[in-house]
């Protein structure tokens, strides 16, 4: 099939192209981009004015939930979402049931996600085994079989002797280890930032400083052991600080922040809402000023979701007991897009974080949008305002940090190597 | 003056004239504690469900008392004797009792918010009788009275409260509490135990307790709850009580006829010497006899007896 997207404003961070081009689609690949492409005579048109043309977004921090938590989510219903939030490439998260330590639960999931995802699926595999922090998972053997990266996410490697093995290990295969930096001796029973919110509320406190710990430990045997680490949903002040410096140094770091962390204050827990309970917790006003400097600045190459969906029930019930997690990969963009009208970001930078950005760390030819490049591109109405309405998603979780808000700017199309995988007007389709 | 309020969650969400609107009709209240029978029909087929899902003597049996005071019927739910041993979750459980159409819950839980969740969920009025380390607003309302009592007032007054003020909703609501009422409140205790920004909560802190309790009015001392000696928050209970025990030489620094309280349970030889506990300046049972007064007030004004 092939398809041309015409008339719309191309923003193509890898190219440095902000501008009115068009783009043809053919099956699978990008065709042609340019002025005026005349539409050849097979062409499905697709009028884009008025309309951003992106590349297909990558999200390098999701869960998945599959296999074991179904219920929660799938991979069918997890890249669905994605679909709607305009993501084509998702790194999904190792702490499924069983956990993705070995060979065969990677080749499980690329083979679901083959058969019934609507986005590129790249799973990250377990540091160590069942994530328990104590010995090396086949790292190599599951590189073969596809993950991007290795990570213990949701939790952090506490033993410092292990993490260094791991970064040393993990850099003679160049596969990317990615941190949940987290000093968990620091955390235990916590449930939101400590601080005054938690002081007036009477729950536990998670300090700034158990993160800032971590960065600074991981940091100093990246310093030892080189090779390469990237920062999970960095929070705090002192973590973009440290990494600013790191990368000064030389150092081959890279780090990346959630929506919910950049927009939202820990003031949001005040009524106890468990859709606002998520591990790192939300900061104070100063942490979220660090964050948007340091996306400013370049300290933070990236923006992820860490899309964590849990089941309705499994929220509603006493702050302190539910888990910790909120969805994201459907309000990613437009929350994302708020940084450009506060002038945080330029247009470009923002789509870069979404897009080349995670396609450099994870080393990966996605995120842009030129002559042979694969046909992920996603359409966005960049004056559309709606409300977020967590029963509307595709995504089986609902627990979103954005409920009730209004965002600018809705996806319009995304295709998946060519496929509109969601086009709820129907412009393709 | 009209009371309005279906819950009450804390005293977080009470203003002056509230406070002293409750602390006048518990006075009122008193008098009927007093009297051969104990009763009057002011409630009477009115219904109040506890839902207790942590241990509790004093609560417990204050808010039962009083509701039976008032005639209204009680029913009683504990954690041990609910279906929560069967993985009931408590909004299960909440909504099924609600079903049953009771004016009031009156919930102690051990989850900060817990009493916020059910009240954002249900029909019925809440009443919060202690959650997690948040809030016991009844506990502080009784503190109030029985400070007013026995001083005559609370306004300007001293009020220090000693102990573990990190995990404590007593010293939460009673720094809500005495501060709206007028009275400055210094908070003191070890450092591990005093939480960050405290002082948003009107409290002043001194880390020092023999300074803290100069010139104090008050002096309320908090129980140290020994299950959290694994916490490394103090190095042994031995140290607390030289340290932070509130015992006859300490008591000197506050002023001559200062009051001792105590929420209790009381870990005697731990917070508070025996010779303070049971010595002529404790006000501990008073607390425990308003705490019925201040209830029957809760009671009465939730389930719509404020009303003109």
């Amino acid at each position: 099939m092939k398809v041309l997207i015409k008339g719309g404003r191309l923003l193509d961070p890898a190219s440095n192209t902000d501008g009115e081009r068009d783009v043809l689609v053919d099956g699978a690949t990008i065709a042609a981009v340019g002025p005026n492409i005349e539409p050849p005579g097979d062409a499905k048109v697709v009028d884009a004015s008025g309309l951003w043309v992106m590349p297909g977004l990558i999200d390098m921090h999701v869960h998945l939930r599959e296999p074991g938590q179904e219920y929660k989510e799938n991979i069918a219903t997890g890249t669905l979402a994605a679909a709607a939030g305009g993501f084509t490439t998702v790194c999904c998260m190792a702490n499924t049931d069983p956990v993705n330590d070995t060979p065969a639960v990677t080749e499980f999931i690329l083979k679901k996600a083959l058969k019934e995802g609507s986005a590129r699926v790249l799973p990250v595999g377990a540091v160590s085994k069942g994530l328990e922090g104590k010995e090396l998972a086949e790292m190599g053997e599951m590189q073969a079989a596809g993950t991007i990266a290795a990570s213990d996410d949701g939790r952090s490697v506490m033993d410092v002797r292990l993490m260094r093995r791991a970064l040393e290990y993990a850099r003679g295969l160049d596969l990317l280890i990615i941190s949940h930096p987290e000093d968990h001796n620091l955390t235990r029973h916590g449930v939101i930032h400590e601080g005054e919110v938690s002081t007036r509320l009477g729950l536990d406190g998670m300090p700034a400083q158990a993160e800032e710990i971590a960065v600074a430990r991981e940091l100093s045997l990246l310093e030892l052991t080189r090779g390469r680490l990237h920062f999970a949903h960095v929070s705090t002040r002192g973590a973009v600080q440290a990494i600013k410096r790191a990368k000064d140094r030389g150092l081959a770091a890279t780090a990346e922040v959630t929506p919910h962390h950049f927009t939202l204050t820990h003031e949001a827990t005040a009524a106890y809402d468990p859709d606002f309970k998520m591990n790192p917790p939300l900061r104070p006003e100063e942490d979220i000023k660090a964050l948007k400097e340091g996306l400013a600045d370049g300290t933070i190459d990236a923006i992820a979701t860490d899309h964590a969906p849990h089941a309705p029930w499994e929220k509603e019930v006493e702050f302190v007991y539910a888990p910790f997690g909120v969805v994201g990969l459907e309000t990613a963009l437009a929350v994302t897009m708020r940084l450009v009208d506060e002038g945080v970001l330029e247009l470009l930078d923002a789509v870069k974080k979404l897009t080349s950005g995670p396609a450099k760390i994870l080393g990966i030819d996605a995120g842009r949008l030129s002559e042979g490049a694969v046909a992920d591109i996603v359409l966005f109405d960049p004056g559309k305002s709606w409300v977020v309405d967590p029963e509307a998603f595709l995504s089986k979780g609902k627990n979103s940090a954005f409920k009730g808000m209004t965002l600018k700017g809705a996806v319009a199309l995304t295709l998946f190597e060519g496929n509109p995988v969601f086009d709820p007007e129907g412009l393709v389709s | 003056m009209e009371f309005k309020k279906r819950h009450l969650l804390g005293i977080e969400d009470l203003d002056r004239d509230n406070i002293s609107f409750i602390l006048e009709t518990a006075a009122s209240f008193k008098e009927v504690s007093q009297r051969l029978i104990k009763k009057v029909p002011t409630l009477r087929g009115r219904s109040v469900v506890l839902i207790f899902y942590e241990p509790s003597t004093r609560t417990r049996v204050s808010f039962e008392m009083a509701a039976k005071r008032l005639s209204a019927d009680t029913f009683s739910l504990s954690k041990a004797t609910s279906s929560v041993t069967k993985g009931e979750t408590l909004l299960d459980t909440a909504k099924n009792v609600e079903a049953m159409a009771p004016d009031l819950i009156v919930i102690r839980h051990p989850a900060a918010g817990a009493p916020h969740f059910l009240a954002q969920r249900l029909s019925c009025g809440v009443i919060n009788a202690g959650d997690g380390a948040h809030e016991h607003p009844s506990q502080a309302l009784l503190d109030m009275l029985t400070v007013k009592e026995h001083l005559g007032r609370i306004e300007g007054l001293k009020i220090v409260i000693l102990g573990d003020i990190s995990h404590s909703r007593v010293a939460r609501s009673n720094i809500l509490g005495f501060t709206r009422m007028g009275a400055r409140v210094v908070v003191s205790g070890p450092a591990t135990m005093i939480p960050p920004g405290i002082e948003n909560l009107g409290a002043q802190v001194d880390l020092n307790p023999d300074r803290a309790l100069e010139g104090a009015d008050v002096v309320m001392a908090l129980r140290i709850q020994k299950e959290r000696q694994d916490e490394s928050l103090f190095p042994t209970l031995r140290e607390y009580s030289i340290h932070y025990g509130v015992n006859l030489a300490r008591l000197k620094r506050a002023k001559e006829g200062a009051l001792v309280m105590h929420p209790g349970p009381i870990n005697r030889g731990v917070e508070l010497d025996p010779a303070v506990a049971d010595g002529p300046y404790s006000v501990i049972l008073d607390q425990v006899a308003n705490g019925v007064a201040v209830r029957m007030a809760l009671l009465f004004l939730l389930m719509g007896g404020g009303k003109a």
